[in-house]
């Protein structure tokens, strides 16, 4: 390419690009949310399904199968370029990696977080969440699944280059959803009990906007380490 | 002054510098130790509503805050490292992981042995403790990065950019107490009036707390001295030693 692109017309490259590679892989980038449904199957299935404790558990229950999930998709936002080598031209690239990587969560966000937002409602109902919890439930995922896309995004870029780094990923990330997973939930269990559940919303934008602005330097700072 | 800092960057001046510091700490430890004890177990008079089981806070209390301490110690490290590259603080991040994993373990295992006759449960998911484990793990992830990276000097930057990623959690824990309404008693030290902690319990208290600082530098000292001679092997001033 002779002509220098912009830095919005890389964000939006890198984005479209990612994006469609997705497309191109639908079945592995299904698995996510197949697993998401699986896990929260499994939970009536050991512990009964007596609609009362369902209802009261539904809030936990979703939160958790949504961590896992997202746990088991990170790899993916940088493996395979880290493999074929287009990590290393995306940090040799003029622009800021910072801005780059945030494509790149985006695009991961897209392609896992959003799919879980549209099964949510419906898993919401098969556990008999109460209606009135049911939005909150929505905007809590809405808000929550891209600080676990950002924060993640740190630790694939941590243990990209190691050949075993799929333990030590979870070992390092999911101490870091804790506070997540701990407003995400009791904003909703607020909700169920009719309670204004707004505190903890702010709570979760305030983490959004904490992650959005340092994680990506966090991970150009890892993904430099790993490719050097 | 700088200079005198800029020596002590150096690996083969900070292994003598260390040998030479190692027993006058291993000393003061052992006397701020024995006070602390002999302050705590004896002469402070027991509470006047937990009976004699509050005493384990002369080893719970400092230990908390030694499993705090050190993990900021490492984010500074963390940050050295990224800025400066100096390989002292790739050796003190390292050395200090396993020694704040044992603080924050000891901190988990006292409080549940208070919990017992207290509260009448070994563990509570009380904000403070679930932060505290949470801790626990923060350790273990720095640890096991850093074992997983063959390469220790690209290793120790991977575990500078997680240990200043994981400090972002340390004020959480701290204003948890004020943040989640929780079991936990609240601080009795740092009130900013006046201590609600009597002079004879608060003194014992502090000469722990400064007993394992103490012990923490020490530890500190061994570790470090035997990672540098475990990185500086084919070095000239280790075969010289």
């Amino acid at each position: 390419m002779s002509h220098r692109l912009s830095l919005t017309q890389a964000f939006v490259f890198l984005l479209r690009r990612d994006l469609l590679l997705a497309l191109r892989n639908r079945a592995e980038y299904a698995m996510p949310l197949l697993f998401f449904v699986l896990v929260i199957t499994l939970f009536p299935l050991a512990l009964g399904t007596s609609a009362e404790l369902l209802a009261r558990i539904a809030p936990g229950i979703i939160w958790v199968a949504a961590l896992l999930a997202a746990m088991l998709s990170l790899d993916s936002i940088f493996r395979s370029d880290f493999d074929d080598g287009s990590l290393e031209q995306i940090l040799l690239s003029a622009h800021p990696v910072a801005v780059l990587v945030l494509a790149k969560v985006t695009a991961h966000w897209l392609v896992t977080g959003v799919p879980l937002l549209l099964a949510a409602p419906l898993l919401a109902e098969m556990l008999g969440m109460p209606g009135e919890a049911q939005p909150v439930l929505l905007l809590t995922i809405l808000l929550g699944t891209p600080i676990l896309s950002l924060i993640g995004a740190i630790g694939v870029a941590l243990t990209v280059g190691l050949r075993k780094g799929g333990i030590i990923l979870s070992l390092l990330v999911l101490p870091l959803y804790v506070p997540v997973l701990i407003f995400a939930a009791s904003a909703i269990e607020n909700a169920a009990s009719g309670f204004d559940p707004s505190a903890q919303i702010y709570m979760l934008m305030a983490f959004l906007f904490l992650s959005t602005s340092l994680s990506p330097w966090a991970t150009a700072a890892a993904l430099r380490m790993s490719v050097s | 002054m700088f200079l005198w800092f800029h020596k002590l960057g150096s690996p083969p001046h900070f292994y003598r510098i260390a040998g030479k510091w190692i027993p006058w700490l291993t000393w003061i430890t052992v006397l701020l130790l024995l006070a602390g004890l002999y302050g705590g177990l004896i002469e402070a008079p027991p509470d006047y509503q937990q009976g004699e089981s509050y005493r384990i806070i002369f080893v719970h209390v400092p230990s908390a805050w030694m499993s705090l301490f050190i993990y900021v110690v490492m984010a500074v490290c963390g940050a050295i490292i990224i800025i400066w590259r100096m390989k002292l603080a790739e050796v003190v991040l390292i050395s200090s992981a396993p020694i704040g994993a044992s603080f924050t373990f000891l901190a988990l295992v006292t409080g549940s042995l208070w919990g017992k006759p207290m509260w009448g449960t070994y563990w509570v998911w009380d904000a403070r403790l679930t932060s505290e484990l949470i801790l626990l793990f923060l350790y273990l992830g720095v640890i096991g990065l850093h074992n997983a990276i063959d390469d220790k000097r690209t290793a120790a930057r991977a575990v500078a950019i997680l240990a200043l990623v994981g400090v972002v959690n340390i004020p959480i824990i701290h204003y948890s107490v004020e943040w989640w309404h929780s079991l936990h008693q609240g601080p009795t030290v740092t009130k900013f009036d006046k201590p609600s902690i009597h002079w004879s319990m608060l003194l014992p208290l502090l000469l722990m707390a400064l007993a394992f600082q103490f012990y923490y530098v020490l530890a500190l000292f061994h570790r470090c001295r035997a990672e540098l001679l475990r990185r500086e092997r084919n070095s000239k001033w280790v075969e010289e030693l």
